[in-house]
């Protein structure tokens, strides 16, 4: 169904070419994933496939991609629209229209279809993706997880035999990416679609690829297979794949059902053993972080750099709060308590409050009802200079955060803006991200470099609360663990740490306390172990294969076997 | 009618069609400007504000009518400054206060700043101010009412172009609106103050960073979901469009400058007409270019025409009232005169109602 010819590609003002060799076919009604670490091209393939790149992107293309039998360097995007169907990672700068029922029918009307048979259409996607109820809503009011669907459905009603979806399920909550893997799940099955997709939460998606293409690094050719023998080799993989490897499993298993029937032995291995947590849990008493934890320079450097002086007040501390936007109850009647070297992951579907919650705690959004301290003071009735020293917030889109175009100038200004002394950003930019340059121009990092560079700015007024809003969207694995180590690294050294996220498995490595909020009022409030085990949707894939044992990743697993 | 329909649907009659909505408003607005009698005035501004209040639809552009009821009265106030300080060529006696007024030299003859102040001036200045703002009020009250991404919708497919277009550039504002909150709150994460000029100065250039980058991923989501896609027509029915629309424009020109010129009197009217003609053939052969359809395409319903009907109604009668009855039309200002409400206009602005009873606004499940 879609062929690649020993494509390469190179964009404009590069020296090499983003993607090379790359030669495989795509059978029809099949789902294949892409996986690989971030920046190795996987966004410049599936653009290919659609013929964005390169009539829209630029660059140059060597070799040939055909789909359905169309030679994209003859037909533009605009003539495949009736065979493939695109979605970016941003479904909201996918959306033409206004309102969902609009949307759904756009690409139908650019394709001139009959009326009766785009009416037809719409209602059968409209039940298809369980949006009837949204129909006349406007697009801007959704949350992420209906904007996903509504963006899928909108490719799917002129009925294309590709489908192209990049990162489909990383901005979703675990039961709103199910949703949509079911959805996916569905069309190949029964309406033979032909599925290239891309996805970083690989313990999300492995287990419904037919095949997978890896791309091991920049510039190499991508390697096809099963699931099962891609990931034995992969630089990338879920949970379940790394416990499998671990164990010595073979094949690998790629589902928890699988692992399941296969760990019995290996929960007799640990039966005895009790997990040495890795984070000391803080949730009940407020334990002293443990100092001897914190080990490397990064960890010296930081330790040094926190204040020393005891914050006479808790890091942040929430009474009866509740917030109202634009007519939504968005938060209700919150009571939460931050203590130094605490981690709290906060989770929850989409549109919970976590994010309320947050821009709250450093006032960005003024309390309805209730108080809300940051180490003894209101935010919303701080000025922001006094607010910087004593919580920092690094918002869903880091690059918000920076102005400035060189990493330089940016470090400048946080100095300045944090009444730090020169150089103090710099060096924690060194820490986090080795070998940047002074020069580069942030938009050029990759997401995980500008998570990092947003998060040393946010550090160098050394705010004792730290908090992070979806801080692993766009991350590849090891990019991740560079963030648990840093992040660990800081709550040893007496940070308090928030994190509102839907990763699972993030929360599970890195927090000592998780809080469930639904419809803006915390459910759930207490250690990560219990909170998240107890929770189908919210628990961690080690968790799910070991239970009723209480492991929760794979290097606590490693540790006790070791 | 009773008539059995699957449960749920029998409660959404189908809305009006935007086109309506614009006749009805702008039509009020028209009448508006025949008359410059307060209490006329004030009447229809009241009419369009019950129809509004009854029909809008809970939708994010309903709710710019508040920011033209604002901007209406900043108009008015405007006028009534205007007339304070500049002064005004109404003669009148009743000099409500007498402002200081400033020695300007010779060549600025006939601008005078400050001065006498008469109530004359200032009513006269009061009657024209609210007919502005009234016309404002009418098209606020068009605007709240009909999607104007619908109304567009609605335009020949040889003009598609352009209204998608136009759509785009309606929804980037809200966009950019949003993105301009959200820096101002990053600005206050990175310590700065995120009020002010200068905080907003600040975040112009990642704002329209942001809306570039955006605008070029919405360009490919278009073109990627087939917007642009053209069919391939006969060479003969391409030279005839372009000929009839070029020729057709053409006619229209001539047409207007013949009605405007003393000269062309007689060839004015027919000139124009024959082009005009022409023009619409050549758009409605151009849609052959593109192979579009319409989903669910807003149809001129009874309700419609009797909406626009009602409003067009009251621009007539507006329209025969300041020609049988100028004087109730137009309040005198000198000598001042408390202006009466002529009975008959005012009957006709109250045909306007007709909307709030045939379109009430659905009621909201709660």
């Amino acid at each position: 169904m879609i062929r690649f010819e020993d494509v390469s590609v190179t964009y404009d003002g590069a020296c090499e070419p983003t993607v090379q060799g790359v030669d495989f076919e795509v059978p029809e009604g099949e789902l294949v994933l892409l996986v690989g670490p971030s920046g190795v091209g996987k966004s410049t393939v599936l653009g290919a496939v659609g013929g964005l790149v390169p009539h829209f992107t630029g660059g140059t293309l060597r070799g040939r991609v055909t789909v359905a039998g169309r030679d994209t360097r003859t037909h533009k995007p605009r003539e495949l629209a009736d065979v493939v169907g695109t979605v970016g990672q941003d479904p909201l700068s996918h959306f033409v229209t206004d309102t969902v029922e609009d949307e759904l029918a756009y690409g139908m009307e650019s394709l001139g279809l009959p009326p009766a048979v785009m009416r037809r259409r719409v209602e059968e996607t409209l039940d298809l993706l369980g949006l009837a109820s949204l129909r006349d809503r406007p697009l801007a009011t959704l949350s992420g997880g209906q904007q996903q669907r509504v963006a899928i459905g909108s490719v799917l009603t002129p009925h294309p035999d590709v489908l192209v979806l990049d990162e489909p399920t990383s901005a979703l909550d675990p039961a709103a990416a199910e949703e949509v893997l079911a959805v996916l799940q569905r069309l190949v099955h029964d309406l033979g679609t032909t599925i290239l997709m891309a996805e970083h939460r690989l313990e999300r998606v492995v287990q419904y690829a037919d095949q997978v293409a890896l791309l091991p690094a920049r510039g190499h050719a991508p390697l096809l297979g099963t699931p099962a023998e891609m990931m034995a080799v992969s630089p990338v993989c879920p949970p379940v794949v790394d416990l499998g490897r671990l164990a010595g499993w073979s094949p690998l298993p790629l589902t928890v059902r699988d692992a399941r029937r296969r760990a019995g032995e290996l929960r007799e291995r640990l039966a005895g053993r009790a997990p040495t947590d890795i984070a000391p849990a803080a949730a009940d008493g407020g334990t002293a972080p443990r100092e001897n934890r914190a080990e490397g320079r990064t960890a010296g450097r930081l330790r040094r750099r926190t204040p020393a002086a005891p914050v006479p007040a808790h890091p942040a501390e929430v009474r009866s709060l509740s917030v109202r936007r634009a007519h939504v109850q968005a938060l209700r009647d919150i009571d939460l308590t931050v203590r130094p070297g605490e981690t709290v992951a906060l989770m929850g579907r989409n549109g919970a409050g976590k994010s309320t919650l947050l821009n709250a705690l450093v006032g960005l959004l003024e309390p309805s009802a209730g108080t809300v301290h940051v180490g003894g003071a209101q935010p919303h009735r701080t000025t922001p200079r006094d607010l910087v020293r004593r919580a920092g917030l690094v918002p869903q889109e880091p690059r918000d955060l920076l102005y400035a175009d060189t990493v330089a100038a940016e470090c400048r200004a946080a100095d300045h803006d944090a009444g730090a002394a020169a150089g103090t950003c710099r060096a924690l930019v060194d820490d986090l991200l080795p070998g940047v340059s002074d020069d580069t121009h942030p938009r050029d990092l990759s997401e995980g470099q500008r998570l990092a560079l947003a998060l040393a700015v946010v550090l160098t007024a050394r705010p004792p609360l730290l908090l992070l809003d979806e801080p692993t969207r766009g991350l590849d694995y090891a990019a991740k663990a560079r963030l648990v180590g840093l992040l660990r690294e800081l709550a040893a050294a007496g940070h308090a740490i928030m994190l509102a996220t839907h990763d699972v498995e993030l929360a599970a490595e890195l927090a000592h306390r998780v809080i469930l909020l639904a419809e803006g009022e915390v459910i759930a409030d207490g250690p990560a172990a219990d909170v998240i085990t107890s929770s189908p949707s919210f628990a961690p894939q080690v968790s799910k294969i070991l239970a009723p044992q209480r492991w929760l990743t794979v290097a606590e697993v490693r540790k006790a076997l070791s | 009618m009773p008539r059995s329909s699957p449960p749920g649907s029998s409660a959404r009659p189908a809305p009006l069609h935007p086109g309506a909505w614009w006749l009805w408003s702008l039509s009020l607005g028209i009448a508006a400007t025949r008359t410059t009698n307060p209490l006329l005035l004030a009447l229809l501004v009241v009419v369009s504000a019950y129809v509004v209040a009854t029909c809008r639809r809970p939708t994010p552009w309903s709710h710019s009518y508040s920011a033209f009821l604002r901007l209406a009265l900043a108009v008015l106030l405007v006028r009534l400054l205007f007339t304070v300080v500049l002064g005004s060529p109404i003669p009148g006696t009743h000099v409500l206060v007498t402002l200081p007024e400033l020695p300007l030299p010779d060549w600025s003859q006939g601008i005078r700043l400050g001065g006498r102040l008469t109530a004359e001036a200032l009513v006269f200045a009061l009657y024209d101010g609210l007919k502005l703002a009234t016309l404002l009020i009418c098209v606020g009250a068009a605007n709240a009412l009909a999607n104007p991404h619908r109304l567009l919708k609605s335009l020949p497919g040889a003009l598609y172009e352009l209204g998608v277009a136009v759509v785009v550039a309606l929804t980037f504002a809200p966009h950019l609106i949003a993105d301009v909150q959200r820096l101002r709150a990053a600005r206050r994460l990175r310590g700065r103050p995120d009020t002010g000029v200068r905080g907003l100065l600040q975040v112009g250039l990642p704002v329209l960073e942001g809306a570039l980058e955006r605008s070029v991923a919405l360009a490919a989501a278009m073109d990627a979901r087939g917007y642009g896609r053209t069919a391939e027509v006969p060479p003969g029915v391409r030279r005839t469009t372009t000929a009839l629309t070029l020729g057709g424009l053409l006619g229209v020109c001539a047409g207007t400058y013949g009605l405007l010129t003393a000269e062309g009197g007689t060839y004015g009217v027919p000139v124009l007409l024959a082009g005009l003609a022409a023009a619409l053939a050549g758009l409605r052969l151009g849609g052959r270019r593109t192979p579009r359809t319409r989903y669910r395409p807003d149809r001129w319903n009874a309700r419609s025409l009797l909406v626009a009907g009602s409003g067009a109604a009251v621009a007539a009668a507006m329209f025969l009232a300041s020609v049988t009855d100028p004087v109730a039309l137009h309040p005198g200002v000198v000598p001042l005169v408390a202006p009466v409400l002529p009975l008959r206009p005012a009957a006709a602005v109250l045909v306007g109602l007709l909307p709030a009873f045939l379109a009430p606004a659905p009621k909201e499940p709660s």
